[in-house]
C-alpha cells in the first residue's frame, strides 16, 4: 500500500538507474543483497535491478534512516555511513519523478494575456467577439460556419441550457412569431433571471462539490441536513453571485469578517467529502482521508489539477511536488467540521420551554448523573484499552459514529457547548454501555427517557440546520506523510501552494482565507481559465480544454487558446459575472449554430473541435425526468429545500449494508419535485439517476459522461414513474390539444411541430388501436426529448 | 463508404484508440476484419459491448465470482491450525504482535482454537473443514489460496482493493475491467451481471461500478423474483403486442431524426431500444428453471431451504455463462462474524456449501468448467484471536478482521485443480510461502483470460490506469 510510486515515466527510471548502479547498486550488494538479493527476498523486497528496487525507495530510505529497533536496516552490523545514506537519499529523490521547477513552459502556468481580437472576412457572420475567435480559426481551416438554427431549436436549446426546463408552448409561439431584432436576446434575459437559472447550473456545481445525501462508506447514514448547502448554491447562482465571492465564501466563509450565517453555510462545499462511521476505523486515518479528498476537489474545482499523485510521491508529470501537496493540504488540516443553526426565513428557534422541558427530563431520569459514571468507564477504555473487552468495544463504537468523538473524549467536560453536551446525552440515552444495561430498571428508565426526549424534539417546529467549516488554531502543524501514509509522518510543512503559481502574499502564515483568496487574485493564470472552460462546456458539450478536469500536462491543449484566455480576461473584467460571460456565449453565432451533422467535416472534425456547427447532446439525468414532468404537467416546480424521495422499485435501498437505508417514498406534489432534488444515497443511488450517468459523487466531478445503454431504454420505457407521466400527458394532448392534439403533444414534449411523415406514422399507429398513452410513451421516449440539440 | 460507415469506423477507432498497447493492435485487426462485412449492422458497430480478442489464447471466456462478503473465517474452514490448541486462551507472543493494529481487538486478545475438525480430501487430499463437506469433496478441482494478504482491514476499503485495484474510490472494478477487455457474447443479456442473496455489502455498488470506464461497462445488478432487471417488465396495464408496435413507432420516428440530423447516436439509441426489448423476453427465460431437471435443482437445493436463494443464483450464474454473460458475480453477505462464530458460520456454510459445489459440479459435467473460472473469497480473513463482546456468553466469542493471511479458492478455466498455494505460519498468522496479494490475484485472474494485467489499461486523467495499479504478478502455481 505504501508502495504507490508510478512507473510510467521511462525517462525517470532511466536516469535514476544510472545513479542506481554506480552509487546505490553496491551499497545493497554490500550491506542488503544477503535478504534482498538475487537468491533471497525476504518480505517480497528485491534490491538487486533499478526498476524494482525504485519502487520501494521510499520504503528503504525510511528503514536505514530510523534509529527505531526493529525497524531499521540493515538488522546487523553497523549502521549506514552518513555518505551511504546520502547516495540512497538522491536516488530516491532522482527515482520520484521530476524535481519541481519553479518554471514551467506548459501553458496553463503562464499569465493569462488577453489577445486582440482576431480579423476574419466574414464579419456579416460575426454577433460577439467570441464568433472572431471561431471563425478565424475556421477560415484558416478554410470551413464555412453552420447556418443558423431555427427558433423551434433556438428556444429549445436556450431554455434546456439555462433553466434546464423546456420552453412551454406559449413561449414557443411568442418567440417564432417575434419579429423585433432584440427577440432571441429577450428570452436570452428571461431566462437568465428565471429562478430556475440557479437549479441548473446548481448540478454542474454540485458535481465538483460531490454532494450527497448521505455519508458512505458502508454505513451511509442519511446527512439531513446536506440540502442547506444546495439551497445556498442555487441563490447565489440565481443572485449572480461574483465567481471570487463564490470561490471565497464557499472555502473560507467562517473566517469573513463577523461572517454571516449565509456566508458560512457556504463553506458546505467542504463538508461533501465522505465520512466514514464503519466501527473498526481510526478517526486519525479517517479525518486525514477526509482532508485528502478536500485538498483534490478544490485542486480539482479551481486549478483543474489532478494533484492526488502528490499524495505518495511527487508528481510525475505535472510540477507538484509532495511537499507543496501538503503545503496545500495544511490550509485543511487547520478547520473542523462544524454543524450550525442555519434557519430559513421565518423559522424560530426552539423556545425556552423546550429546554426547560429537556431539563426537566434529564433531571427526572437521572440522566447527568448516571452519564457520569459512564463517561469516566468510557474514557478509561478509550485511554487504557485492553483492560475490559465490552467498554473496549463500547469506545470503538463511540469514537466511530459521534461527531468530534475524540474532543469528546479528550477534552475537559466543564467546557463542552450546548451543542456537545446535547451529542453526549443523545448517545448515553441510546448506549448506556454493559454496567447498566444488566440492571433492568435503569435500562428501562433510559429508554422511557430517550422515548421522552425524541418527542420533545420531533413536536418542535423545523429549525434548520447546516454543515459548515470552522478554523481550529489548536491542531498541530501539518507534515508531510510519506509514501501517503497518514502514519508515517515526515518532515513539517508551512501552509503554501505550488511554485510555478503566483506565490501567496501572506507566506508561511497565510490561512485558509488567504488561500481562497489567492485563487481567485488577478493573476492567478489557472482560476478563470478552468471557470470559463466548464462554462463553455455547458453550452458545447466539450471544453476549449477537452479534459476539463485536468490542465496539467496529461491534460489536452485548448482547441482554441486565444479565445480561452479572452474569455478568461474578460470573465475577470466583468467582475467575475457568471451570467455575463453566459449571457456573451449564447448571444454568438457560434453557438446559434444548427447541431446538425456536416458531412464535409466528419472526416476532418468528427468531435467538432473546430465548432463549426452546435453538438446535440443527451441531457442529464436529472433533466430527462425534468422534460418528462413538465410535458406531463405534473411537475412542481417549488425550488430548493429538502430532498425527496420518488418511488423507486423494492429492492434498490435494500442493497445498501445490512438493510440500513429508508426510502420512505414521498408523497403529494414532493413525488413530482425535479431531479435535482432526489434524494442522493451514496450506496444506493436512485436508478434513473445512475442509469443515466449521474457521478458516483464520492470525488468531484469536471465532466460527466454521456452513454447510451439498454437499461435507459427500459427505464424510460417501463418504469412507473415515466408511465405515469406519459398517462398524464395523453390526458393533457386530449384536454387541451383542442382540434390538432398531436400539433399540442409535439410542442408539449419536443418543442416543435411534427413533419408530414411523423404525422402519418402516429396517424397510422392511432388507426391501429394505438392509444394517446401509447403516443404519450412514444413521445417521451424520443432520442430527441432527452437530447438538447 | 457513405457518411454512415465512416462516422462507424471513426467512433470506433476512438473507441479503441482510448486503450492500451495490445487491445488496440487487436481490436483494429478485428475492426479492418469485420468492416469488409457487409453484414457488419450500425448497431453492431456502436456497440462498445461487441466481443474482442484479448492479449493472448484466453484459457478461459467467462467469470463466475463468488464474493463471500465480510471476511470468512479461513481458519474454520479452509487452513487448518492444530496449534490453536495450544495457545488456546493465551495471547500470542509479542514477537508477532508488536506494531499490529486490529479494527477491534487489542493485540494481546487470547488464541482462539477452531473448534471444527479437517480431513483430507480426494487425490489431491487437501484439508477443509467439516463445515463444507460439498466444497471439500470438489477439492481436485480447486486450487485452494492459504497464502492471500491484503493491505485493508476494514470492509469498505477492503472490498475496493479487491475489486479496483485501490483503495481509492472511483476506479473500474474487476468485472467492468473484464467487460471492457472481452466485450460480451450475449446478444440480448447484459455482459456484467450481479446477483445478490439479499443482503447488502459494505461496499455496495462500488464493486460492481464501471468507476471511470464507460458506463456500458458496468454491472447490471439483477434482482429476486420475476423481474430480474430494473424495469424489465411493461407497465401495468401494456402489452407485448402494445409494445412492440410502440416501439416500431419510436424506432421509425428516430430513423427519421437520424436521417434530419446525421447524428449516430440515434443509431445506438434505437440499439440500445432494442436490446431493451430483447432483455424483456431473454431475461424471463433466463430465470425459468421449469426445463431444468429435479436432480440438478436438488443439487443446486434450488427447492429447499436454507439454500434457495444462494442455489437460485448459482444456478442462474451457469445459465448465464451458458448464454454468454461474461462475468457473473453472486454476492453473498456477510461473514463478517465478530460474534457467535461458530453458530454464523455454520448457518453461511448451510446457505453456500451445497450450491457452491453443485455449480463447480454442473459445469464440469457440462464441458463448461474449462472455460469458466470460478473464484470464491471475500475481502480479507479473521484473526487467530477471539473477540469477545460479551464477556459472561463464551458462545458470543467471534473473531477480527485479519489482512496478513487468509484463504479464498478457485476452481476450472485454466486454474490448477488440487493443489494449495501458499502457507501460513502456525498459527494462521502470517504467510510464510507462497504470498498472494490481492494485486496478484486480479494479475492471474486476467492472465486466464488472454490479458497481460500490465496492459489492459485505460487513459484517465492523463493516466494509464489499470487494476493491479502498479503491482501484482501472475502465480505461477495456480495456473494449469
Amino acid at each position: 500500500m505504501l508502495l504507490r510510486v508510478a512507473i510510467f515515466s521511462a525517462w525517470c527510471i532511466a536516469c535514476a538507474a544510472q545513479d542506481f548502479t554506480k552509487d546505490v547498486k553496491p551499497i545493497f550488494e554490500k550491506r542488503c543483497f544477503g535478504c534482498h538479493g538475487p537468491t533471497q527476498q525476504m518480505s517480497g523486497l528485491r534490491l538487486d535491478s533499478a526498476d524494482v528496487a525504485q519502487r520501494a525507495a521510499s520504503k528503504v530510505l525510511d528503514r536505514v534512516t530510523s534509529t527505531q529497533k526493529g525497524f531499521f536496516m540493515p538488522p546487523m552490523g553497523p549502521r549506514l555511513s552518513d555518505s551511504e545514506i546520502a547516495k540512497i537519499q538522491q536516488w530516491v529523490t532522482a527515482s520520484a519523478g521530476p524535481v519541481t521547477a519553479a518554471r514551467s513552459t506548459h501553458w496553463a502556468f503562464q499569465p493569462v494575456v488577453k489577445p486582440p481580437r482576431p480579423l476574419v472576412s466574414q464579419r456579416e457572420w460575426v454577433r460577439t467577439p467570441i464568433d472572431r475567435f471561431v471563425l478565424a480559426r475556421l477560415e484558416k481551416e478554410k470551413i464555412a460556419p453552420s447556418p443558423e438554427a431555427d427558433r423551434y431549436t433556438l428556444i429549445r436549446r436556450l431554455s434546456l441550457d439555462l433553466t434546464g426546463l423546456p420552453p412551454t408552448p406559449k413561449e414557443i409561439a411568442e418567440f417564432v412569431a417575434d419579429k423585433r431584432p432584440d427577440a432571441y436576446e429577450r428570452v436570452v434575459d428571461r431566462l437568465l433571471i428565471s429562478p430556475h437559472y440557479g437549479e441548473k447550473w446548481a448540478r454542474a456545481w454540485l458535481d465538483l462539490a460531490h454532494y450527497a445525501d448521505s455519508d458512505g462508506y458502508e454505513k451511509d447514514n442519511s446527512r439531513p441536513w446536506a440540502w442547506r448547502y444546495r439551497n445556498w448554491v442555487i441563490e447565489a447562482l440565481n443572485r449572480d453571485e461574483p465567481f471570487d465571492q463564490f470561490t471565497i465564501e464557499q472555502l473560507a466563509g467562517d473566517l469573513l469578517e463577523k461572517p454571516s450565517v449565509e456566508q458560512r453555510v457556504a463553506t458546505g462545499f467542504l463538508r461533501n467529502t465522505l465520512t466514514n462511521r464503519e466501527a473498526g476505523v481510526d478517526r486519525i486515518e479517517a479525518r486525514f482521508e477526509q482532508i485528502v479528498n478536500r485538498t483534490n476537489t478544490v485542486a480539482t474545482t479551481w486549478l483543474g489539477l489532478t494533484v492526488g499523485c502528490a499524495q505518495c510521491h511527487n508528481h510525475k508529470f505535472d510540477p507538484i511536488s509532495q511537499q507543496e501537496y501538503y503545503k496545500m493540504f495544511a490550509f485543511f488540516d487547520h478547520a473542523e467540521e462544524e454543524d450550525i443553526d442555519a434557519p430559513l426565513p421565518g423559522e424560530q428557534a426552539p423556545p425556552p420551554e423546550y429546554q426547560a422541558k429537556r431539563d426537566q427530563i434529564l433531571e427526572q431520569y437521572w440522566v447527568r448523573e448516571l452519564m457520569g459514571p459512564w463517561e469516566r468507564r468510557l474514557r478509561e477504555a478509550h485511554n487504557n484499552p485492553g483492560l475490559n473487552l465490552e467498554w473496549d468495544f463500547q469506545a470503538t463504537e463511540f469514537r466511530a459514529a459521534v461527531d468530534h468523538a475524540l474532543h469528546l473524549l479528550s477534552d475537559d467536560p466543564a467546557k463542552r457547548s450546548r451543542r456537545e453536551w446535547d451529542r453526549m446525552i443523545g448517545w448515553f440515552v441510546g448506549h448506556i454501555g454493559p454496567d447498566y444495561a444488566k440492571d433492568k430498571r435503569t435500562a428501562g428508565q433510559m429508554r422511557e427517557a430517550r422515548e421522552k426526549l425524541d418527542a420533545l424534539f420531533a413536536a418542535l417546529p423545523p429549525y434548520t440546520q447546516a454543515p459548515a467549516m470552522r478554523d481550529d488554531p489548536t491542531i498541530p502543524p501539518t507534515n508531510l506523510r510519506l509514501g501517503g501514509d497518514y502514519k508515517t509522518l515526515g518532515e513539517a510543512v508551512s501552509p503554501g501552494t505550488l511554485a510555478v503559481l503566483p506565490p501567496l502574499e501572506a507566506g508561511a502564515n497565510a490561512s485558509r482565507l488567504d488561500f481562497a483568496r489567492w485563487l481567485v487574485s488577478r493573476d492567478h493564470p489557472l482560476t478563470a481559465r478552468v471557470a470559463v472552460n466548464r462554462i463553455w462546456q455547458e453550452f458545447f458539450g466539450r471544453g476549449l480544454v477537452r479534459t476539463s478536469e485536468d490542465f496539467g500536462t496529461q491534460g489536452e491543449k485548448p482547441t482554441h487558446p486565444e479565445l480561452l484566455d479572452w474569455l478568461a480576461s474578460e470573465f475577470v473584467e466583468n467582475g467575475w459575472s457568471m451570467k455575463k460571460i453566459e449571457k456573451m456565449i449564447v448571444m454568438s453565432a457560434a453557438y446559434r449554430q444548427s447541431s446538425n451533422s456536416r458531412p464535409d467535416l466528419e472526416a476532418s472534425d468528427p468531435e467538432n473541435a473546430l465548432i463549426a456547427r452546435q453538438a446535440r447532446l443527451r441531457l442529464p439525468a436529472e433533466l430527462i425526468r425534468d422534460q418528462a414532468l413538465v410535458a406531463s404537467g405534473l411537475l412542481n416546480s417549488v425550488i430548493g429545500g429538502r430532498g425527496i424521495r420518488p418511488p423507486q422499485p423494492k429492492g434498490v435501498a435494500e442493497l445498501s449494508y445490512a438493510n440500513s437505508v429508508k426510502w420512505r417514498e414521498s408523497t403529494g406534489a414532493d413525488r413530482y419535485r425535479r431531479g435535482l432534488y432526489i434524494h442522493y444515497q451514496r450506496t444506493a443511488p436512485y436508478p434513473q439517476l445512475a442509469n443515466f450517468d449521474e457521478p458516483d459523487s464520492n470525488v468531484a466531478c469536471a465532466r460527466r459522461r454521456r452513454s447510451n445503454t439498454p437499461l435507459q431504454a427500459l427505464n424510460l420505457l417501463n418504469d412507473p414513474v415515466f408511465y405515469e407521466t406519459a398517462q398524464a400527458l395523453a390526458k393533457r394532448i386530449e384536454a387541451e390539444g383542442g382540434d390538432n392534439p398531436l400539433a399540442y403533444a409535439y410542442r408539449l414534449t419536443v418543442g416543435r411541430d411534427p413533419s408530414p411523415s411523423e404525422r402519418a406514422r402516429i396517424e397510422q399507429f392511432r388507426s391501429k388501436g394505438g392509444t394517446w398513452v401509447g403516443v404519450a410513451r412514444v413521445l417521451l421516449n424520443l432520442d430527441e426529448l432527452i437530447t438538447r440539440e | 463508404m457513405n457518411i454512415h460507415d465512416y462516422l462507424r469506423i471513426q467512433s470506433r477507432r476512438n473507441f479503441f484508440r482510448t486503450c492500451a498497447g495490445g487491445i488496440e493492435t487487436i481490436a483494429l485487426a478485428n475492426l479492418l476484419a469485420g468492416d469488409g462485412r457487409a453484414a457488419d449492422s450500425t448497431a453492431s458497430a456502436t456497440n462498445p459491448l461487441a466481443p474482442k480478442a484479448p492479449h493472448f489464447a484466453p484459457k478461459a471466456k467467462n467469470v463466475i465470482f463468488l464474493f463471500m462478503e465480510g471476511a470468512p473465517s479461513q481458519m474454520d474452514l479452509f487452513d487448518p491450525k492444530p496449534a490453536l490448541q495450544k495457545y488456546h486462551g493465551q495471547s500470542l507472543p509479542p514477537s508477532m504482535t508488536k506494531d499490529l493494529r486490529l479494527a477491534f481487538i487489542k493485540p494481546s486478545a487470547a488464541v482462539l482454537a477452531s473448534p471444527r475438525i479437517f480431513k483430507p480430501h480426494g487425490q489431491s487430499g487437501i484439508e477443509f473443514s467439516d463445515f463444507i463437506p460439498n466444497i471439500a469433496s470438489c477439492a481436485d478441482d480447486i486450487c485452494l489460496v492459504r497464502g492471500m494478504v491484503t493491505d485493508a482491514f476494514n470492509h469498505h476499503p477492503g472490498q475496493l482493493l479487491l475489486f479496483t485495484g485501490s483503495q481509492q474510490f472511483g476506479r473500474p472494478t474487476l468485472g467492468a475491467w473484464v467487460l471492457y477487455g472481452l466485450g460480451s457474447e450475449s446478444q440480448n443479456l447484459p455482459g456484467f451481471v450481479v446477483l445478490s442473496s439479499g443482503v447488502g455489502t459494505s461496499g455496495g455498488a462500488s464493486n460492481f461500478a464501471p468507476g471511470f470506464l464507460p458506463s456500458a461497462y458496468g454491472g447490471v445488478m439483477f434482482r429476486g423474483g420475476p423481474e430480474p432487471i430494473l424495469y424489465l417488465s411493461n407497465p401495468e396495464g401494456v402489452t407485448a403486442q402494445q409494445q412492440r408496435a410502440e416501439l416500431d413507432v419510436l424506432r421509425d420516428l428516430n430513423q427519421e431524426r437520424l436521417k434530419k440530423t446525421g447524428d449516430v447516436e440515434i443509431a445506438s439509441r434505437i440499439a440500445s431500444y432494442e436490446l431493451g426489448f430483447r432483455m424483456q423476453s431473454a431475461a424471463p427465460d433466463l430465470i425459468d428453471f421449469s426445463k431444468e431437471s429435479a436432480a440438478t435443482l436438488d443439487m443446486y437445493g434450488v427447492n429447499q431451504e436454507p439454500t434457495r436463494p444462494f442455489a437460485t443464483n448459482c444456478l442462474l450464474a451457469r445459465r448465464m455463462v451458458e448464454r454468454g454473460v461474461r462475468f457473473v458475480m453472486l454476492m453473498h453477505a456477510s461473514w463478517d462474524q465478530h460474534t457467535y462464530l461458530n453458530r454464523e458460520l455454520k448457518k453461511n456454510c448451510a446457505i453456500t456449501d451445497q450450491p457452491t459445489a453443485a455449480l463447480i459440479r454442473d459445469l464440469k459435467q457440462r464441458g463448461l468448467l474449462d472455460s469458466t473460472l470460478v473464484v470464491w473469497g471475500g475481502e480479507f480473513g479473521r484473526t487467530p484471536m477471539v473477540e469477545n463482546r460479551v464477556t459472561s456468553d463464551p458462545e458470543n466469542a467471534g473473531r477480527d478482521h485479519h489482512p496478513f493471511g487468509y484463504s479464498i479458492f478457485m476452481a476450472g478455466g485454466g486454474i490448477k485443480g488440487g493443489t494449495v498455494v501458499g502457507k501460513t505460519d502456525d498459527l494462521g498468522f502470517n504467510v510464510v510461502e507462497d504470498k498472494v496479494h490481492v494485486h496478484d490475484l486480479q494479475a492471474t485472474i486476467l492472465n486466464r483470460l488472454g490479458f497481460d494485467h500490465t496492459k489492459l489499461s485505460y487513459r484517465y486523467m492523463g493516466r494509464d490506469f489499470r487494476l493491479t495499479d502498479v503491482e501484482g504478478n501472475v502465480v505461477q502455481k495456480m495456473l494449469a
